[in-house]
């Protein structure tokens, strides 16, 4: 029988660099932006315009008129192909006032904008302060409540505690690559965060037990079919009968989010490849770090059972 | 076959059928419109609703303007939500939104709107109370009515803002003429006159709302009540009828009071609306988000493009992995497809771009039930169990897993909810709902609806099909 849970060493080595590589980008954003992910207006305040022009402009006469009107630290930044003539301008926050003379002005002295693909987005300061805080509590509050329900539901299995810590340790795992992942893109693609990376990131912690449960669920029938063999043999009987089912769903996701990611609108981009990388992180994570713990921790409190008898 | 399991399998054919019924893109006939029972009766539709970033318009998200732990209570932010919306109804857009968020937010969507100023004044303006002399009829409240004061404001996009009760106006002003088929009341004092607004209660323990008008408007109501009684005074605000009291007597000195049937909420709401008449709470614009109609178009295509991409390798995949029971599955995943759009039809739901993947990354993740419960089948097949043994086996020890990942699912979506409520993120609630809706609708296709197709095939050719295992992919 292939034995996943013997090489443990080297999967909790593999994630363990992985999960440092995912730290050291945040440290890199932080060195170079001073936070750990690019913050979106959505978590900041402030405002960006995608402005669409009918010919070429230059981007030194869209940043003085931006300029003329106190916001002279705005990062103007072309988007798109050239000949789209698409342009994002991000600053702090315009009020609703100002919006409609700060077009008309764009138009007088710059170009002309097409109206119809025209967006724009402003949140106030204050309320990016809010919504970081409530995004923390609600990443906090998901993840204590699917670790309840794990050991709820396995609380008639042998320490059912351990089912639920062990699930955190995957579900952490996740989101730090998740993160890791959305500050690399940070740095080479100037992805910043907004309400959908929360929402990717919230998705991710509810199916990062969807494996686990999967394996647990083998492990706790299989205990009493398989008393003689040693807890690890029946762990790793486990992963064995449940990992094409895994691989199964983990590739028809996949699929799926991959045409999003092709096929799809560019808005939700960021979104979908984050899920992605979640759920990857999940499926590995599920089987190559989860489990196996599940008996690292077996056997460490087998050997101080041990100790404490022979004392 | 059992009698239970013909039943359920026409059970779900019918309900496959409706939902197809429901989704064809047809003037769906009064009588099926009416059967939604649940939507307001003036508006009953069968039709999928674009959200703004998939048709373009302009959302404000408004929070009451108070101090941090100061107390709001829902009646004035109901009443301020109602304000807003008639303001914004006047605007004549197709399909404006004006929704509460939360304890101390309201979002309002106003497609096709570009300038956020000309929005921003709609909403923020003051609201305009006015009483009218309806005569003998008793107008309904809710009635949209034309007052010597204006009639209902069309405004189109880029024009003059509606009137405000700054202006001071007397019954005196001359009567413009009335526009052809429309009643034109007239406006005996406004909101300017009132003094004092209570609540109270008679000895009868019924509510009454007693008011008190300034020198002025007392004597002209002195006179109209002398030669009115018996008639109408309705209380219009923004050209909306909130309440008819009818003259009960000649009211000198200008002190009277309303009465009526009224609850204590009722009492309440309609003293907030004429002590305040304007917004009972101050508002305060906190983001606003604006989004091309082309670029909504786009979303729109790119993501059917992408949807059926998806959905259309998931179906090869477990048709060639699982070939007869991936094959059932796939009919139910076309089922679950059915039965999501039918229902964000009927509900109605209003999709957004983030909601559509939330429905396209669902039906990928719909075939999970199926692909454990095939696994397992396939399993016990091989350790040389019969068929009809290996289904039922199948089904019942892969229904722990698929309930705890259900559940796990279902929670983050309400934790997501939650959150987009609260700040009027409408695009991260698009995702939790659709998402939410697939996670329960697949409890029906993946697992009830396949078990019955199984349990049929397998009564009616299971000896054909244990003969030819490559079909079950063993």
């Amino acid at each position: 029988m292939f034995n996943i849970v013997e090489k443990r060493r080297w999967y909790f080595l593999f994630s363990a660099v992985l999960i440092a590589l995912s730290i050291a980008v945040m440290v890199a954003s932080t060195v170079k932006f001073g936070q750990p992910m690019r913050l979106g207006i959505d978590f900041t305040g402030g405002s960006i315009f995608v402005l669409k022009f009918d010919q070429t402009v230059g981007e030194d006469d869209i940043r003085a008129v931006f300029a003329d009107y106190g916001l002279e630290s705005a990062i103007v930044q072309p988007r798109g192909a050239p000949e789209e003539h698409i342009w994002q301008v991000r600053t702090r926050e315009v009020t609703a006032n100002e919006v409609g003379s700060l077009l008309a002005t764009l138009e007088e002295r710059v170009g002309k904008i097409d109206r119809d693909a025209l967006t724009f987005d402003t949140v106030e300061p204050a309320v990016g302060g809010e919504v970081t805080r409530a995004a923390a509590l609600a990443i906090l509050v998901a993840s204590l409540i699917i670790v309840a329900f794990m050991w709820f539901s396995f609380r008639r299995v042998p320490h059912a505690f351990r089912y639920g810590v062990c699930t955190i340790a995957g579900m952490l795992h996740n989101v730090i690559v998740s993160f890791g992942f959305y500050a690399l893109m940070g740095i080479l693609a100037g992805w910043e965060t907004d309400a959908l990376f929360l929402t990717a990131i919230l998705t991710v912690i509810g199916f990062s037990v969807q494996d686990v449960i999967v394996v647990f669920d083998r492990i706790r029938e299989n205990i009493p079919k398989h008393k003689k063999e040693p807890f690890e043999r029946v762990v790793n009987r486990s992963i064995l009968e449940t990992i094409h089912r895994s691989l199964a769903t983990q590739l028809n996701a996949m699929f799926v989010m991959i045409a999003i990611i092709l096929f799809g609108g560019a808005t939700i981009k960021p979104f979908i490849s984050t899920m992605l990388v979640g759920m990857v992180s999940e499926t590995y994570s599920a089987i190559f770090i989860a489990v196996p713990l599940l008996v690292v921790w077996e056997k460490v409190a087998a050997r101080r059972g041990v100790a404490r008898a022979m004392a | 076959m059992k009698k239970s399991e013909t039943w359920q399998l026409a059970v779900i054919i019918i309900i496959a059928l409706a939902a197809l019924y429901v989704d064809l893109n047809i003037e769906h006939p009064d009588w099926v419109k009416n059967l939604v029972f649940w939507q307001p009766a003036a508006q009953r539709d069968i039709a999928l609703h674009r959200g703004l970033d998939l048709q373009g318009g302009l959302q404000v998200l408004l929070a009451a303007d108070v101090h941090e732990g100061q107390k709001l209570e829902a009646v004035s932010m109901e009443t301020a939500r109602r304000i807003v919306e008639n303001r914004v109804n006047s605007l004549g857009l197709a399909e404006p939104v004006v929704q509460a968020q939360g304890e101390r937010r309201i979002i309002v969507e106003l497609p096709g709107i570009e300038n956020p100023e000309q929005a921003v004044e709609t909403i923020k303006g003051t609201a305009l109370l006015e009483f009218v002399d309806a005569g003998n009829i008793s107008l309904p409240p809710g009635t949209v009515v034309t007052t010597t004061l204006g009639g209902p404001q069309v405004t189109p996009p880029g024009t003059e803002m509606p009137p405000t009760a700054e202006s001071p106006i007397t019954a005196t002003q001359p009567t413009p003429p009335p526009s052809p088929g429309r009643m034109t009341y007239e406006t005996i004092f406004t909101g300017a006159a009132l003094k004092n607004v209570g609540l109270d209660r008679t000895q009868q323990g019924e509510y009454i709302i007693p008011f008190e008008l300034n020198p002025d408007a007392a004597e002209i109501f002195s006179d109209y009540t002398a030669s009115h009684v018996g008639q109408y005074l309705c209380i219009v605000l923004d050209k909306e009828v909130i309440s008819c009291p009818v003259v009960k007597d000649h009211i000198p000195g200008g002190q009277a009071s309303i009465s009526g049937k009224f609850t204590f909420d009722d009492a309440r709401q309609l003293a907030i609306q004429l002590r305040y008449g304007a917004l009972p709470v101050p508002l305060r614009v906190e983001s606003f988000n604006r989004i091309g109609a082309t670029l909504g178009a786009e979303s729109v295509q790119k993501s059917i493009r992408a949807g059926a991409i998806g959905l259309v390798i998931v179906l090869l995949f477990m048709l060639i992995y699982y070939r007869l029971p991936g094959s059932v599955a796939d009919v139910a995943l076309i089922i679950y497809v059915l039965i999501n759009f039918a229902l964000y039809k009927l509900a109605p739901i209003t999709l957004t771009l983030p909601g559509i993947a939330g429905f396209i990354l669902s039906a990928g993740m719909a075939v999970d039930a199926n692909i454990l419960i095939f696994e397992r089948m396939k399993e016990e097949l091989r350790r040389g169990r019969g068929l009809m043994t290996a289904i039922e086996i199948g089904f019942s020890r892969a229904w722990p897993s698929i309930r705890d990942a259900q559940i796990s699912t279902l929670i983050i979506c309400a934790i997501l909810f939650l959150f987009g409520t609260n700040f009027g993120a409408s695009i991260v609630k698009g995702f939790a709902i659709t998402l939410a809706i697939g996670t329960v609708v697949n409890v029906f296709t993946a697992v009830f609806a396949t078990r019955a197709f199984v349990r049929q095939i397998a009564a009616s050719a299971g000896q054909w099909v244990s003969e030819h295992q490559w079909l079950l992919g063993v």
